[in-house]
């Protein structure tokens, strides 16, 4: 057996597209099976199951998911409650929504009705990014099957109201944050709201929402039906269940996949990513959870697991579960250069510290890459660095600061060579020829 | 932060197709009364489908549609850069992902492809059939390095089999989306190391089952 998790354990049994993506490849495979039990409880049982799983909001977060619903008004008024999925996968790395969108989206739909319930909602919007053109093609589909099977709807089969309908965006990574995505959802730029107020409160149309990943709710009508100690054996304590991991960079076979939390990075990457590109010997490092995170270097990565303590306690983050592997050959000032390149692209422009400091950290990190910096100026960039996170109303200038951070603690010798060499082959250098705009 | 503006050449008119039309107000229907504007994004998407880019009539018209300030469409046009400002290639619209995992499989050298055969990059190519363009993340990272060509992903590419691509596309064919290197999906090369019980097909999975944990059996 591949990885630490046993066919019998997975949620996603169409992952890969093979078979029907439809409503009757979905009953087979187990989706809608004892819904109108599930549905029949209350929304009290619903949130306590789900506590009792340990699931956490697996959009990167890593919120616990069961309470996040409690927080939603107890009684139904004349303010209607949504439901509003977060489709919206731009997180370098991160290409899991993806498959479930693609290739299991009844289990989606179905974790739409039963997370509706628990939150006295009748109305769940799904949020999908603009490019997934294909994605949402199936999507709809699969939500006009669902409809006509009256699986949901006003007067279903389930005994709940309950209408699914899709948004989609206009491919701008910022709407991943939860109050950017309600402002896209409304017809606007999406720029983070403050909070308070927070969404439970008052999100979409003024109304009480609660945002959940795909692949939070995609997972919810499987716990329900296996229960809620079922997925809390799998993982640590804190980490509970199963989830779908992602593999990019220099690794043989990458792809994705679903294992139980807690399995090491180095099992992921050797038994289901094909090992790394010339061996586990010629890794470099490892960014485990989308570009977001501090990536941890090889040494590290030879212990490290795939929970929410461990890598945080490593300076990392499980994030989305998405990796990027680097092998010794390549060029991570180059990489983070690239990845500093896509927040200064994404900044909505809102807060100064992140709209001016994501183009002066690129402009700088550009530098670093042929060397041609003051060595001072390692300690400026962390500076500012450490200034832009914290200051913004989202999390963006947070996820811009901390991979150049994740870079200058691990390998920062490497930017000092780069910068020794370049000023040993330019004999007379007299300072940076760029200024810092 | 992308600074982006219209183009400086603009059509003197913009007129909804039928099909249009009526996508957009499906669009609009699926929001509650009076909340027409969440179908801004959906319906300027569809007028670039309709006309290839946005043009500064089109936002006037979508701004009547919808019942907004044309300068409130304006703004949602130019923030999401989604949105093309100004016309595209008659064939191919090619957007080639350049963040970090795919660069790091190569997606320099498709960016090279396209430089040498389109030219630069946020420019009509000389015989007007293509426009590329270097993009952020596409979400599709088990299968770097890919493209975006008119909406659809492909997959797993090389410059060779990228190149051929492109010519499939000047030649007026519609080359089939997905993995280059026929991949199933986001599945490893060469077959999933998952999903391989059989037993998990047979249909077992949809019969009646009780659902555990359920209130009055925890009391009883």
């Amino acid at each position: 057996m591949a990885g630490i998790l046993a066919d019998k354990d997975r949620i996603f049994l169409n992952l890969y597209g093979q078979r029907d993506w439809g409503l009757e490849g979905a009953k087979a495979r187990g989706a809608w099976n004892g819904t109108k039990d599930i549905v029949a409880q209350t929304p009290e049982w619903i949130c306590d199951q789900i506590k009792a799983s340990g699931l956490r909001g697996r959009g990167g977060a890593g919120f616990a998911t069961g309470l996040k619903w409690t927080f939603m008004p107890k009684q139904e008024s004349e303010r209607p409650h949504y439901l509003l999925v977060n489709a919206d996968e731009s997180e370098p790395g991160a290409c899991k929504d993806r498959d479930i969108l693609r290739n299991d989206p009844h289990l989606l739909i179905e974790g739409c009705l039963i997370a509706c319930k628990a939150m006295r909602s009748h109305q769940a919007y799904i949020y999908i990014r603009g490019e997934y053109v294909h994605e949402r093609e199936r999507l709809t589909a699969a939500i006009k099957q669902a409809y006509e099977a009256k699986l949901i709807g006003k007067g279903n089969i389930h005994g709940w109201d309950c209408d699914v309908g899709i948004q989609h965006g206009g491919g701008a990574y910022i709407c991943g944050d939860e109050t950017a995505l309600m402002e896209s959802f409304e017809g606007k730029k999406g720029q983070p709201r403050l909070k308070p107020p927070f969404p439970a409160g008052a999100g979409i149309y003024g109304c009480p929402t609660t945002v959940n990943n795909v692949e939070t709710i995609s997972v919810v009508g499987t716990i329900l039906r296996r229960g809620g100690d079922w997925f809390a054996q799998f993982g640590t304590e804190k980490s509970t269940g199963t989830k779908l991991f992602a593999g990019s960079g220099h690794l043989n076979t990458p792809c994705v996949v679903e294992d139980a939390v807690g399995i090491s990075v180095k099992q992921l990457i050797e038994d289901h990513f094909g090992g790394v590109r010339g061996g586990w010997g010629n890794l470099k490092a490892v960014i485990p959870g989308g570009i977001s995170v501090r990536m941890i270097p090889a040494e590290e990565a030879e212990v490290a697991v795939m929970t929410y303590e461990d890598l945080q306690a490593r300076g990392s983050g499980l994030g989305t579960g998405t990796m990027i592997v680097f092998d010794k050959d390549a060029d991570l000032v180059k990489a983070i250069a690239r990845a500093s390149y896509f927040y200064k692209h994404e900044s909505c422009g809102q807060c100064t510290p992140c709209r001016e400091g994501t183009g002066w950290m690129w402009r700088v990190m550009e530098r670093m890459v042929t060397g041609e910096a003051e060595m001072s100026e390692i300690d400026m960039l962390l500076d500012v660095a450490s200034q832009v996170e914290g200051h913004t109303i989202c999390g963006l200038g947070d996820a811009a600061a901390w991979p150049i951070q994740g870079l200058f603690r691990h390998f920062r010798h490497e930017v000092e060579d780069r910068i020794t060499q370049y000023r040993a082959r330019k004999g007379s250098y007299a300072g940076a020829s760029i200024a810092a705009e | 932060m992308s600074v982006r503006r219209l183009s400086p050449n603009q059509p003197a008119s913009f007129t909804f197709s039928p099909e249009t039309l009526k996508a957009a107000q499906g669009w609009m229907a699926n929001f509650p009364a009076g909340k027409q504007q969440s179908a801004v994004v959906p319906t300027l998407w569809l007028v670039q489908k309709q006309e290839g880019w946005i043009s500064e009539p089109a936002i006037r018209a979508v701004a009547d549609l919808l019942g907004m300030p044309a300068i409130r469409v304006l703004e949602v046009a130019t923030f999401y850069t989604m949105f093309m400002l100004e016309p595209v290639g008659t064939h191919a619209l090619v957007q080639v992902c350049g963040t970090t995992p795919c660069q790091t499989r190569g997606s320099e050298g498709l960016m090279a492809v396209c430089k040498r055969k389109i030219g630069a990059q946020n420019h009509l190519s000389a015989d007007g059939k293509f426009y590329w363009q270097e993009v952020e993340c596409m979400g599709a990272c088990a299968n770097a390095p890919m493209a975006a060509i008119n909406d659809y992903y492909y997959e797993d590419l090389t410059p060779e089999s990228f190149e051929a691509l492109l010519d499939d596309f000047a030649a007026g064919k519609k080359p089939k989306p997905g993995s280059a290197i026929g991949r199933q999906g986001s599945a490893p090369e060469g077959g999933p190391t998952s999903l391989t019980d059989e037993k998990l097909f047979d249909g077992s999975l949809g019969k009646k089952i009780k659902i555990p944990n359920l209130p009055t059996k925890a009391s009883a």
